[in-house]
């Protein structure tokens, strides 16, 4: 069956979106990338979605849900490398993706999740 | 509404597949016709919307693609029909927000502002038949 | 016909060399001669070739109508000389008073050739009209010159793309001048994407010091460049915002309320710096 690759980079997780997303394969990413976040008990996650060229709402939904279930685990996620093109339609179409965050490029969301981890490193530490 | 039609496609819309191809023919026959990358976008995206719309809401039907030139004008238009349900209240459904299937509710309204132009005809129980156009 | 029997192609033909010679020495005595803007030596060739050009014209065309084809050489020399001059910076009634001049020597001329009281009227009254078409005829193209500068303008500042500029490692800035129309604000907004992907930058100001009036639609431009960039990973500050300004958005009912605003550019690069981790302090 077709899957979308999920890799493990260091501490976080990344996913790269690089075919044409459908109802089926977009369920068993949900499915995936939420049993990769439990098993590697990661607390981030990278979308890259900079080799598509069309978000409609239905992708655009799909984030978002990603983005909930990752954050009920612990993890926070970024959406990284968004054509202008693609943002453009999106602000026209009416979504603008509320709770998720988003950064220019993999290495611009990486310092992302770095910085929000150590706000709530020390949190952690205090409670262990 | 004579229009020029220099070529036309009938394409099933049955399965996510079906949407998927749908998408592609679109972005084609778009920069075929010289759109600018935004424009382009723009379009595969209100195709994405009215296809998944006319699967999810319709029961499924059928796309016709057509590549537009009037005067010095040109274009693409796409007309979605479904033998589905039909929709009540047109301008409800055209409405921000407004969903009946669970999703975000911004197919037909965000697909309106994607297009240069855009109607709905719909008979409750008959079925839908969406039209949208946008000009280069 | 007066038109055609007057005797001014005759005196014209005769007195030619005289009519010029006196012609230039009015026209450099006058006040209206800019040697500032031309030199004798391009005025004396004018002049020759304007005199030239009426005295072919009278001898065969009339001299009541100017649009005729016999006139259209002149026409020609005319429509060269006034949009050359008004290139140089001649004004219309200047450029009119090269052809008014002409009035003073071909007076006195027909006063001196002619003595019969009533004929003398007649060519006066004849020669003034003709003059008069000429010289408002340069005025027409003058004029007709000067709309097509401004229309040559309009289409430079319209092709004027917006820059975006680098201010800082990851900070750009578009300073937004003049007024935006859908069509300008979609080139404006792409090319400010495009050079956020390009450079990397995490924000970007847009400036719209330049832009002299904001409505609903161009607010709503702005607030949707704002979302894409802010889709795309990136942060926009909107900077000089005008007092008028602040109170047409306030008055429109639009709501900036998730965007960054500041009252000048300065401003805006203060936060911009802060956000970006860098440090300001003034040196000793």
């Amino acid at each position: 069956m077709e899957r979308i690759p999920i890799l493990k980079m260091g501490e976080f997780l990344l996913v790269t979106i690089q075919v044409d997303m459908h109802d089926r394969l977009a369920l068993t990413l949900q499915d995936d990338l939420t049993e990769m976040i439990v098993k590697n008990r990661t607390h981030g996650v990278l979308i890259d979605i900079s080799a598509l060229e069309v978000v409609d709402s239905f992708i655009g939904r799909m984030l978002g849900n990603i983005a909930s279930m990752s954050r009920v685990l612990d993890a926070a996620t970024v959406v990284v490398g968004m054509q202008p093109a693609v943002a453009i339609t999106l602000v026209e179409l009416g979504l603008s993706l509320p709770g998720v965050r988003t950064a220019l490029n993999v290495e611009k969301g990486m310092e992302l999740l770095r910085g929000s981890l150590t706000a709530t490193n020390g949190h952690a530490r205090r409670q262990g | 509404m004579a229009m020029p039609v220099v070529k036309a496609e009938r394409c099933p819309v049955r399965s996510g597949d079906n949407v998927v191809r749908i998408r592609q023919i679109v972005r084609q026959w778009t920069v075929e016709l010289g759109f600018s990358l935004v424009d382009q976008t723009k379009i595969v995206t209100a195709a994405s919307e009215i296809a998944r719309n006319t699967l999810d809401h319709g029961g499924g039907g059928e796309a016709l693609v057509e590549s537009l030139s009037e005067g010095g004008r040109r274009g693409l238009r796409l007309v979605f029909t479904d033998k589905g349900p039909g929709i009540e209240n047109i301008d409800q459904a055209l409405k921000d927000g407004f969903t009946t299937g669970g999703g975000l509710g911004l197919g037909l309204g965000g697909a309106r502002r994607l297009s240069s132009e855009f109607s709905i005809e719909s008979r409750t129980g008959e079925g839908t038949c969406v039209t949208l156009t946008r000009w280069k | 016909m007066k038109g055609t029997s007057s005797r001014l192609a005759e005196i014209i033909a005769k007195h030619e060399q005289d009519l010029l010679a006196q012609w230039i020495k009015e026209q450099t005595s006058a006040v209206t001669q800019r040697p500032d803007l031309m030199s004798e030596a391009e005025l004396r060739e004018q002049s020759r070739a304007l005199l030239n050009g009426i005295r072919n014209a009278v001898q065969r065309g009339r001299l009541d109508d100017i649009t005729g084809s016999e006139w259209e050489s002149v026409r020609e020399l005319l429509d060269e000389v006034s949009r050359g001059r008004a290139r140089t910076g001649f004004s219309p009634t200047e450029t009119a008073m090269f052809v008014f001049s002409l009035k003073q020597p071909l007076f006195s001329r027909l006063r001196a050739e002619i003595r019969e009281p009533e004929a003398l009227a007649d060519e006066l009254w004849t020669a003034s009209v003709l003059l008069d078409k000429l010289g408002l005829y340069t005025t027409e193209v003058s004029q007709k010159s000067r709309e097509e500068v401004i229309l040559r303008q309009q289409q430079d500042m319209l092709e004027l793309s917006t820059p975006v500029v680098e201010l800082w490692d990851g900070v750009l800035a578009l300073p937004l001048i003049g007024t935006l129309d859908s069509a300008r604000t979609q080139v404006v907004m792409e090319n400010l994407l495009q050079k956020i992907v390009q450079t990397g930058a995490g924000i970007a100001i847009v400036d719209i010091t330049g832009v002299p009036t904001v409505d609903t639609l161009v607010a709503q431009h702005l607030l949707k460049t704002v979302a894409a960039a802010r889709l795309m990973g990136a942060d926009c500050i909107i900077s000089g915002i005008r007092p008028q300004i602040a109170q047409t958005i306030v008055h429109l009912g639009v709501d900036l309320g998730t965007v960054t605003t500041k009252a000048t550019l300065a401003a805006a690069f203060v936060v911009a710096l802060e956000r970006s981790g860098a440090t300001i302090s003034k040196g000793r």
